[in-house]
């Protein structure tokens, strides 16, 4: 199957809001009724086939957006459309052509091994038998689930059953994947499996991907696109690079020294602190750290060095700053 | 539509057999209960013979069958109650919810899973012990049997109604402990658990006997105790039938209403 993404938009949005009326007790009987508003009138297309990153600080609105999207939440104005359905009309006809994965919740059965786990969400999905069987296959095979089918879920380490969980959302085909933090808590090498599997079925399935994460180098490895949401607000759309620009965000280079040096002067990036033989750098976050990396190893007794990539948080708040 | 829903079933059937010890544990529970309770009743019938209409061995037969039906209708708890409301309080609903099943059919089929296994593994081998050691008064009609199955199905499915609608109220209460703890209390004396209904006079027996909980114990154990003949039996599978029909609708209707409402927690 090929790639279609830029046709017919999949997942539409327009003037979506959220407001829930939180009680809150402000005396022993007296409480008081505030009016939240989630998510305040956002609107985005996404084609078919697109990988998006949906990003933004705890509370922004990003859960309650996913769930308007899945059709548990209704929205309290606006329109939404997945592959053409209205999520709060037609829940279960929607449920059948998207798949869900949760970083914190699992969607497998803790008690079961996974394969029966799949035999569940193959009957429960109607998925038919050849389609389960090849994508059963293609999961297996990339994930190396092979040796875990046979396990119980309770006794899979999270990365293992990370694993398992996309795979679970990805036997009945379907249209649309929502990804909630799906590499928290997960080592260095199982979140580049996870990224790579992603990367990898979205090539080749054209499957339409919808990712949330605190994590930037989830979205620098899966996402050409990126959107940032504040205080229920869109205030970024557009692509990762853009998002550096106008966040202006810094890297961090720290280097240790054989020993304690004057501030050195580094074209390029500035000296941000000197803590005896350690000094660290700010430099531009679109920019390579090769050519500083290089500059200092061959003036300086250089011993060790590290870097400290931009917290998306950082970048996110710098950016509804400026904007605001 | 069957495929799924089939697979609950067994699965939940699976599962309690998988705890091997705790059905033994509780088998010896029961039948000790069986006894001190049996006891109980032979000093009270000795003193008050056909108490409520029955004989000393009708009153022993109901006994035993208490303590068969005890886990089969969750009285004293263990069903699905906990694992919902968890996965309510915790916020894991959010993802049943987004699945192209029902709630209600989902957990209903868990719970008649559960069910059936409890009557295997908990519900014979009381029955039995009560069997060797009493003069029980025990149907020989294969019909009688029959009606009886039929009408623990329809309890069980009357328990459910009732424990479905008490979990639900964790999406508003969040602590469902109290609303578990007093339904375990109604349902241990309104399914006749403590004393058959029959016993009790006048209008706190009438309004007892036409409450949900007595199609857990109470109904069934009469029909297996041949006190509802012919009509009067299908009168009181309807009687159970019309219960459980009516709990479905309100467990749908709050279910409905929960899902509309609900804030998921977290997440």
């Amino acid at each position: 199957m090929s790639t279609t993404a830029g046709t017919a938009p999949v997942i539409e949005l327009d003037g979506v809001e959220k407001v829930f009326d939180v009680r809150r007790k402000t005396g022993t009987l007296r409480r008081t009724r505030t009016r939240v508003r989630a998510v305040d009138g956002i609107s985005f297309t996404v084609p078919r086939g697109e990988v998006v990153g949906y990003i933004g600080p705890n509370g922004a609105g990003k859960s309650t957006t996913v769930k308007m999207l899945t059709g548990i939440l209704n929205p309290s104005a606006g329109r939404i459309r997945i592959d053409g359905i209205d999520p709060t009309r037609e829940r279960t006809r929607l449920a059948r052509r998207i798949g869900v994965v949760f970083g914190q919740r699992t969607t497998l059965w803790w008690d079961l091994p996974l394969r029966d786990s799949y035999e569940l969400v193959r009957r429960m999905y109607r998925v038919p038998d050849a389609v389960y069987a090849r994508n059963l296959d293609t999961c297996v095979e990339l994930l190396d689930l092979g040796p875990l089918l046979e396990v119980p879920v309770r006794q899979l380490s999270l990365g293992q059953r990370m694993r398992g969980d996309i795979a679970a959302a990805l036997l009945h085909d379907p249209e649309v994947l929502y990804l909630d933090e799906p590499t928290i808590g997960l080592d260095v090498v199982s979140k580049s499996r996870v990224r790579d599997f992603l990367r990898g079925f979205n090539a080749e399935r054209g499957t339409t991907i919808l990712l949330t994460t605190h994590d930037l180098t989830d979205i620098e490895s899966l996402c050409r696109r990126v959107m940032v949401i504040d205080h229920g607000r869109l205030v970024y759309d557009g692509g990762l690079d853009g998002l550096h620009a106008s966040g202006e965000s810094e890297r961090t280079l720290i280097a240790d020294f054989a020993r304690e040096l004057p501030p050195i002067d580094l074209p390029g990036a500035r000296c941000v602190g000197v803590d005896g033989p350690r000094q660290s750098f700010a430099f531009p976050a679109g920019r390579s750290a090769a050519p500083l990396v290089a500059a200092l190893a061959a003036d300086h007794p250089l011993v060790d060095l590290s870097i400290r990539e931009p917290a998306i948080e950082d970048v996110i708040s710098r950016m509804y700053g400026a904007t605001s | 539509m069957g495929g799924f829903y089939g697979a609950v079933v067994t699965r939940g059937f699976r599962r309690y057999a998988t705890y091997r010890s705790a059905t033994a544990a509780g088998v010896v529970t029961n039948s000790v209960f069986g006894l001190i309770i049996a006891y109980s009743y032979i000093a009270l019938w000795d003193q008050r013979p056909h108490l409520g209409g029955y004989s000393e061995p009708q009153a022993l037969t109901y006994v035993w069958v208490g303590q068969a039906m005890l886990a089969v209708m969750a009285l004293m708890g263990g069903g699905f109650e906990d694992e919902l409301m968890d996965r309510i309080r915790s916020g894991d609903i959010a993802v049943d919810l987004m699945r192209p099943a029902d709630l209600q059919t989902w957990w209903l089929s868990a719970d008649l899973g559960r069910a059936a296994f409890q009557l295997l593994g908990r519900g014979v081998a009381p029955m039995v012990c009560g069997a060797l050691l009493f003069d029980l008064a025990l149907p020989s009609a294969p019909g009688t049997w029959l009606l009886f199955l039929v009408s623990v199905a329809l309890g069980v499915v009357v328990s459910f109604g009732l424990r479905f609608l008490v979990a639900l109220s964790a999406f508003w209460l969040l602590d469902g402990v109290g609303a578990t703890q007093m339904a375990m209390l109604a349902g241990l004396f309104f399914s006749g658990m403590l004393l058959p209904l029959n016993v009790f006079p006048g209008g706190l027996g009438e309004v007892a006997r036409a409450l949900p909980w007595s199609a857990m114990l109470q109904v069934p154990a009469d029909v297996l105790l041949g006190r509802h003949r012919g009509t009067g039996a299908l009168a009181a599978l309807a009687f159970q039938a019309g219960w459980a029909v009516l709990l479905l609708a309100a467990g749908r209707q709050l279910q409905g209403v929960a899902a509309r409402r609900v804030v998921v927690q977290g997440g």
